[in-house]
């Protein structure tokens, strides 16, 4: 079927589960791409929505709308705030609601998500994924106060960053040998560790909590350890269980095809909740760009526009003055070559097998490395072939490189 | 009668590039086209106040060196979010070598 077609062809139009940057962003790209059928927005939280990553790096003041309430109303994007779906009945075309309220779809979108990941145990540990959350930790990031982390990803080490800046005390608590161990690779934690360990923050490697019962953290080796707050990052959990119960395929992410469909051709899934092929690498990205980058590919494919996916996954950590970015996905078991740099940056990248260049990440203060990692995003996206030593050089004009490619 | 301010020699940008240029208190970018095109914008990426010189020029357009929202300088427009909002623009000449911005 035709996409002018599609255009004006849905009379119930599109339903998307979840107001987060995917679920809005998929409104908005449709919108943007002519579609004018009806578009519903069913938010679980009862804020607008706003932008998730700030939380874990500037704490909750007043995190930043995704869009102002006006752009909806101007868009004819109906929003709904407060509303948990129960169900989707795949036969009738429907969502219920926890209020009863049955809706009818032509194409429904899982923007569901994911939540933060507690292990046994852990159940007391404050976590963080929303404002109301980061609400309630800003309250105890104080001057004076004893912080512990049970894990040193991203989400752990920014909020370790931002209790130090305000005066707290922070212990890391790391079960890997390094951390950031699953994102990137070692050159770079190195960078990160030193850093934390210079605003005075206590990293312990290879240390895993058993559980936490008022402050108190019993470490794996015996140990025990006291604080004011306990916070876990030890990963999340996709929202798959209602895509699951209405008999989709979920495999840890709700499975979607090259379009982002699901296992059922008008229901589609995009962000954190989904998993999909990425280079014949079974993957689930947790990261805002993947978000806003599959939300526009839901968007082509329910106008049927969609061209093959080929958005490189990217993402940013900010903690303290550095900011790391990285393009691709590295294979810890393959070698990671360093681009020689001796401006206070680091950058590093990764071939494939084919000698195609899979994978980059650099650290230095604010800005300075987010160039060299955008023109590695494109000559990863190109599947170009360049000669380690050649990248390795810091001589060479990485641009001149992305031209001649 | 528009008020035109030296801002650069036309080879202080390397071609598809971009630099940081700070005027009465405010900061811009000017930049280079792949055409030898020179376009100027307020300098601060209009989704948060991150400075647009970091970014990476592609033809005429610069992306966030940040959240890569990407701005196509001869109009200011968004091209890509998380952006909503288009860039400031001012006009531009160049003559004897020199760029002259009217900001």
């Amino acid at each position: 079927m035709g996409a002018s077609l599609w255009r004006c062809s849905m009379t119930q139009g599109v339903v998307i589960i979840g107001g987060g940057e995917c679920g809005v962003s998929t409104a908005f790209s449709l919108r943007f791409s002519g579609f004018d059928g009806p578009i519903t927005i069913l938010n679980g939280e009862t804020h607008l929505p706003y932008e998730r990553p700030p939380l874990s790096k500037g704490g909750a003041a007043s995190p930043k709308p995704i869009r102002n309430a006006a752009d909806y109303a101007d868009a004819k994007i109906d929003l709904r705030h407060d509303v948990k779906v129960t169900e989707v009945d795949r036969d009738a075309k429907k969502v219920i609601t926890s209020s009863g309220e049955a809706l009818a779809y032509d194409k429904l979108v899982f923007a569901t998500g994911a939540r933060s990941r507690v292990f046994d145990g852990l159940a007391e540990c404050r976590t963080l994924r929303t404002w109301d959350d980061a609400a309630a930790l800003d309250r105890k990031l104080h001057d004076g106060a004893r912080i512990g982390i049970i894990g040193g990803g991203f989400i752990g080490l920014e909020l370790a960053a931002l209790a130090r800046q305000r005066g707290a005390s922070v212990t890391v608590l790391e079960a890997n040998p390094w951390l950031m161990a699953r994102a990137v690779p070692t050159e770079i934690a190195k960078v990160v560790h030193q850093k934390h360990l210079e605003a005075g923050v206590t990293v312990q490697l290879g240390q895993g909590a058993t559980s936490v019962t008022d402050g108190v953290v019993r470490l794996v080796g015996g140990g025990v350890l006291e604080f004011d707050t306990v916070i876990a990052g030890v990963g999340a959990v996709p929202n798959t269980e209602l895509a699951a119960e209405c008999g989709l395929r979920v495999e840890n992410g709700i499975c979607v095809d090259d379009g982002f469909r699901t296992s059922d051709p008008d229901i589609f899934a995009a962000g954190d909740c989904c998993r999909f092929s990425w280079r014949g690498q079974s993957v689930r990205l947790e990261s805002w760009k993947a978000a806003q980058d599959q939300a526009q590919q839901v968007a082509a494919s329910i106008l049927g526009e969609a061209v093959p996916y080929n958005k490189v996954p990217w993402f940013w950590s900010d903690q303290y003055d550095l900011t790391l970015q990285v393009a691709g996905i590295f294979d810890p078991a393959r070698p990671v070559i360093k681009r020689k740099s001796d401006s206070g940056k680091t950058v590093v990248f990764q071939c494939g097998l084919d000698g195609e260049i899979a994978a980059a990440a650099g650290i230095g203060v604010a800005g300075s490395t987010a160039n060299d990692i955008k023109v590695f995003e494109k000559l990863i996206e190109r599947g170009t072939r360049v000669d380690p030593m050649v990248l390795a050089d810091p001589e060479q004009n990485l641009k001149r490189l992305l031209r001649a490619a | 009668m528009t008020q035109w301010t030296d801002a650069c020699g036309v080879n202080d940008i390397e071609e598809e590039d971009v630099i940081r240029f700070d005027h009465g208190g405010k900061t811009y970018i000017i930049v280079r086209d792949h055409e030898d095109n020179y376009y100027c914008s307020d300098g601060l990426c209009t989704h948060e106040d991150v400075h647009l010189s970091d970014g990476l020029v592609v033809e005429a357009t610069i992306e966030c060196p940040k959240h890569a929202s990407i701005f196509d300088v001869s109009n200011g427009e968004v091209e890509t979010p998380p952006a909503c909002e288009n860039l400031r623009t001012y006009p531009t000449k160049v003559e004897d070598g020199r760029v002259f911005v009217a900001v």
